[in-house]
């Protein structure tokens, strides 16, 4: 009973306190405004997303004034003409026209942010655009020859310049190439990948001197492993021009390619698992061969594929290497051999016609190529190391168990249990 | 207690307690097996084995160089002719022809790179970005004779419209004057603005593109997210973010991705070749017709040189290794020395 009294009379003396406090001080030290009642939550979450109806209103708007307003331009006012004149001109009155639009709404960060974004959208077209125009003015351009299947089975040999289309074709181009390229990836795959094991897995001056120089041949102009093979190879060694000074040249291209996106690839199998082989006792070898490359396969399938479909595309050197033919060569080692880049850059420089549409039908059998290289490319290496495929992980997992099945089969247990003490 | 001891998981072996003194760390044997010596052996004689090759053709190239760069000395920087039979032969023309189309190339190649790349890492939305990059990818692998076709069959026809808007209202500076044309009349023909340098350097342009767009989106993907965040938390808008974040965080990535490009440009051949048309002279004007570069030189005329025409080649050659190797160098180092390079693939 005394505490609590003597509790409340303190209470009342401190607010007596107070009070002399407040009536004395001029002014109070601190004010609290007043706080709302607190209420539920609004049951609806607020939009987070950037782009709205008024956003789209805005650009179709602007877009529409602009296209008026560059139609007058060109058909009205001034003497303009061009596509590109249009296209440039346009663009511009949209980008005043939407700045304008959004300058009505919102304050000046928000119209330079609403702009920059249509540019970087434009810039990212503008790529799209030229490559999609690439691949269909070639496709388009090939078209009447692509049409021909004799395009795909003969040769150049008994057709001149001013045949129809229905004769002659370009199998040779395209023996050539597979030949040139199959040389190139026996010579390329076992080195590029011994040299990427070899940087990944030594260290040292050495190593970084030869990363070095890898990475400053990614740069060599392939005119110049052209050069330096026709050097070399035909006038020093005395080979004549073929399929294989040509695939050597391609090979010197496609070395630091492969080399350098496996050198990344294996950098990335992650160090646990060459831990993990090195503690059950592996020697490094076997740690590279049996959990480094397989963890890696599908990274470095990449990097091959990748390397090919820049060696494939190559003309310069093949040009000085191969030699230009008409004919079938299944022989790598004698005569010249053409490949497809080659065919197409000597067909599209004749001024016949027929010969202009071989030759963009031979580019676009190339660009088919390449895209196709490029999609298996994308499909193998899509997954980070070590990580599986269905049908590996499937592969894995019965691996395992038969293993699991052999040990359990062992006649002596490896591993003695303990008696308790 | 008697149940917990029966049921415990884990026994720990007794162990006699060391003597004091007895104690000695233990051998480690670090000596490679015969198997390790063997795969050691193999994978440094195949980096040996790569290294020689690479540096064998630049060693080659000087070599078979040094003839004709003792017979003409340093007028084989200044001499614009090439006539190697008469002496009379430099690269003047052929590499301020290469460093022009490199030039255009880049300068246009850069905003569409930057654009690019700013717009897959800070604009696209998700679901785009992997498709995006893959295109980007596949616009690096299209093979060069492929861009050649499509600049000298239609970006060339679509070109020359602006080759003479651009000589019409900038010809007054120097770059932009085309000596046999006057943009102002409709009826001077249009062959004096085709095989130009300019329109070589667009095409160029489309190859060099994707490569520097690579490495700039490599780097600004690299943006730490608390300054982009910290950014945003200031109350940043997004173009805001990219140009007190993004842009500074990437600027070597930026030099060096363009410079990459530009190492690129130099050495293009095939391309270059199908849309020039060859001259030899010191011409600064990039919208008329001819051109030259050393790559294109050298698959002209390889064939028809022999002996000491084959050596002036190679001393170009050696010529345009050097720049590109210079270029490159100074790109990774860009790169490398930028705060987001040590990861960095370039």
């Amino acid at each position: 009973m005394t505490s609590l009294m003597g509790a409340s009379s303190i209470t009342e003396e401190l607010e007596q306190i107070s009070a002399d406090v407040w009536s004395d001080a001029a002014e109070p030290a601190t004010t609290l405004p007043p706080r709302p009642a607190p209420h539920a939550p609004s049951s609806q979450r607020r939009a987070l997303k950037r782009f709205s109806r008024t956003d789209a209103l805005m650009m179709g708007g602007a877009f529409a004034s602009a296209l008026a307003t560059t139609l007058l331009i060109f058909g009205r006012l001034t003497p303009l003409e061009g596509r590109l004149g249009f296209v440039a001109v346009l663009f511009a009155t949209y980008i005043v026209t939407y700045a304008v639009l959004v300058a009505l709404t919102d304050n000046g960060p928000t119209v330079i942010d609403r702009v920059m974004t249509v540019m970087l959208t434009t810039a990212a077209a503008t790529a799209l655009a030229a490559l999609f125009s690439v691949v269909a003015f070639v496709l388009w351009r090939g078209r009447t020859a692509l049409m021909h299947s004799n395009f795909f089975v003969q040769d150049l040999s008994v057709t001149g310049p001013l045949d129809p289309l229905d004769k002659g074709g370009i199998s040779h181009a395209i023996v050539g190439t597979l030949i040139m390229t199959l040389i190139a990836l026996v010579i390329t795959v076992p080195l590029g990948v011994a040299c990427s094991v070899y940087l990944t897995e030594s260290s040292g001056r050495a190593t970084s001197l030869v990363r070095t120089v890898v990475t400053a041949m990614t740069a060599l102009p392939s005119i110049l492993a052209g050069l330096f093979i026709f050097a070399t190879w035909i006038l020093i060694l005395g080979f004549e021009r073929s399929g294989i000074a040509a695939a050597i040249a391609m090979s010197i291209m496609m070395l630091p390619i492969i080399i350098r996106s496996a050198d990344v690839v294996l950098r990335l199998v992650p160090g646990n698992l060459r831990e993990a082989s090195a503690a059950l006792g592996a020697p490094k070898w076997r740690t590279v061969w049996h959990v480094v490359l397989p963890t890696a396969r599908s990274g470095l399938t990449t990097s091959v594929i990748l390397g090919v479909a820049r060696g494939v595309g190559e003309t310069a050197p093949i040009l000085l290497t191969a030699g230009f033919t008409s004919t079938m060569n299944l022989n790598p080692t004698k005569d010249a051999m053409v490949s497809l880049p080659l065919a197409a850059f000597e067909l599209v420089r004749s001024p016949q016609p027929a010969q202009v549409a071989r030759g963009f039908a031979t580019a676009a059998v190339l660009m088919i190529l390449v895209l196709v290289l490029f999609t298996i490319a994308r499909i193998v290496g899509g997954r980070p190391a070590g990580q599986l495929s269905k049908r590996q992980e499937r592969r894995t997992v019965t691996t395992s168990a038969k293993d699991a099945e052999r040990m359990r089969a062992m006649p002596t247990p490896l591993v003695k249990e303990h008696s308790n003490v | 207690m008697d149940v917990l001891t029966q049921e415990a998981l884990t026994t720990i072996p007794l162990v006699a307690p060391a003597e004091p003194g007895s104690v000695q760390p233990r051998e480690l044997n670090t000596r490679l097996g015969r198997g390790d010596r063997i795969f050691f052996r193999g994978a440094s004689a195949s980096g040996l084995f790569v290294f020689a090759i690479m540096v064998a053709v630049g060693v080659f190239l000087a070599i078979q160089a040094a003839q004709a760069l003792e017979a003409t000395g340093f007028s084989f920087l200044t001499t614009s002719e090439w006539q190697p039979d008469s002496g009379k032969f430099g690269i003047s023309a052929v590499m301020l022809g290469t460093v022009l189309i490199a030039l255009v190339a880049g300068a246009v190649a850069l905003p569409i790179a930057l654009g690019t790349a700013l717009f897959i890492t800070e604009v696209a939305p998700t679901w785009l970005r992997a498709s995006l990059i893959a295109l980007v990818d596949l616009m690096a692998a299209v093979p060069s004779v492929v861009y050649g076709l499509w600049g000298l069959f239609l970006l060339q026809g679509q070109v020359i419209g602006l080759s003479r808007w651009i000589n019409a209202w900038f010809g007054w500076l120097p770059f932009f004057d085309v000596s046999r044309a006057d943009p102002n009349s409709p009826l001077s023909s249009a062959s004096v603005y085709t095989a130009s340098t300019f329109i070589a350097g667009l095409v160029v342009a489309m190859m060099v593109m994707p490569i520097s767009c690579v490495v700039m989106r490599e780097v600004f993907s690299q943006v730490p997210i608390g300054e982009r965040e910290g950014a945003y938390a200031l109350g940043s808008t997004r173009w805001g973010m990219i140009r007190v974040v993004a842009l500074p965080f990437g600027r070597g990535g930026i030099i060096g991705g363009t410079m990459l490009g530009l190492g690129r440009a130099l050495g293009e051949t095939i391309a270059v070749l199908l849309i020039i048309s060859p001259r030899f002279d010191i011409n600064f004007h990039i919208l008329e017709a001819g051109s030259n570069s050393v790559s294109s030189l050298i698959a002209l005329r390889t064939f028809e040189s022999s002996g000491f025409g084959l050596s002036a080649l190679m001393a170009a050659g050696l010529a345009l290794f050097a720049v590109t190797l210079v270029v490159n160098f100074t790109a990774s180092w860009f790169v490398a020395r930028s705060r987001s390079g040590a990861s960095s693939e370039a």
